[in-house]
């Protein structure tokens, strides 16, 4: 299957960069190579984002994940300038690392714990996408099954009951982990994650955290194309007018 | 002066480090251990000799990063001889 790129050169993505980051490369080839998206890496020490239309934070394991998950990037310069850019809506992405990152920076609610199971996990998971609104989710069609991998030692979202039922009100629950049948069960998920949790948005939709790696389903080759909507759903919403 | 802070899991969260070594103990002949619960131990050296002005600082720094108060306790211990 082939995918017809465009060049959109006046459009542009920050993928950043942590000592101990390793999913920058992968996001920034999905971005550039895939989507033919302007795309430039922003080291966490950076205080300028660059004009940049959206942001990615990568996977990896920042820090060495020294204290917690994120605990120390969080701290990281560039970090102010990301909830700058989120507090005026700007499209942020957190992927993996990137997620646990964002949640350290009360950026999203709610925590990350060990996988129940103690182990990483490292496997292709199915998804359902249950907030379409988001900047990264516009594109995947209604009712569509996502095959994206997951990698990951600490992907246990933990949120409490009154997070959860505010999660439930304001539709903040975005990618959840089900089994070939679309059917949400405690079998399918992964790493003990509350409700069966992949992926949330905070209350404006516009920043987003998910433990799959769409990065890493964008080609058939790897085994998944599906990791494609996530950026095909930035393009969208970033260049509508293209 | 020196402080000691203990961070441990809250009670309602599941710790999958201690339950794995509790298997391990239980395994190993150790009945009587009925439970375990595994945390961090982080020691501070601070410029102050002022014990109060000690757990103030340790407190604030527990707070802003070396605990995570969502899942998380965190437990300040000054020298014996001081008190505050």
């Amino acid at each position: 299957m082939t995918y017809e790129i465009k060049n959109f050169k006046h459009m542009k993505f920050g993928v950043i960069v942590f000592p101990g980051s390793n999913c920058d490369h992968d996001a920034y080839h999905a971005l550039k190579h895939e989507h033919g998206i302007d795309t430039t890496f922003i080291w966490h020490k950076d205080t300028d984002l660059g004009n940049v239309d959206g942001i990615i934070i990568p996977g990896g394991f920042s820090y060495g994940d020294y204290l917690r998950s994120g605990a120390i990037a969080r701290f990281s310069p560039v970090m102010n300038e990301v909830a700058g850019f989120a507090d005026k809506g700007g499209p942020v992405l957190g992927i993996c690392n990137g997620f646990q990152i964002l949640l350290e920076a009360q950026l999203l609610p709610g925590t990350m714990m060990h996988n129940e199971q103690l182990r990483f996990t490292c496997k292709f998971v199915n998804l359902l996408c249950q907030n379409r609104n988001t900047p990264f989710t516009t594109n995947i069609p209604e009712n569509r099954l996502l095959s994206i991998p997951v990698a990951h030692g600490e992907g246990n979202y933990y949120a409490d009951r009154d997070l959860l039922k505010k999660f439930e009100d304001g539709n903040q629950i975005v990618l959840r982990y089900c089994n070939a049948e679309g059917e949400i069960t405690p079998e399918t998920n992964p790493n003990g994650s509350t409700a069966n949790i992949a992926g949330i948005c905070n209350e404006k939709g516009n920043v987003v955290g998910m433990m799959p790696h769409p990065e890493r389903a964008v080609e058939e080759k790897l085994g998944s194309a599906d990791g494609r909507f996530f950026f095909e759903s930035a393009l969208a919403q970033i260049a509508p007018a293209l | 002066m020196q402080v000691d802070i203990v961070i441990t899991l809250r009670e309602s969260i599941l710790d999958p480090k201690g339950k794995a070594s509790h298997h391990a103990l239980e395994n190993l002949g150790f009945k009587e251990i009925s439970a375990v619960r595994i945390g961090k131990f982080i020691q501070l050296e601070v410029d102050t000799d002022d014990p109060a002005q000690a757990r103030d600082l340790a407190a604030a720094a527990c707070e802003k990063l070396l605990a995570n108060t969502v899942m998380e306790n965190y437990e300040i211990r000054l020298p014996d001889s001081t008190t505050t």
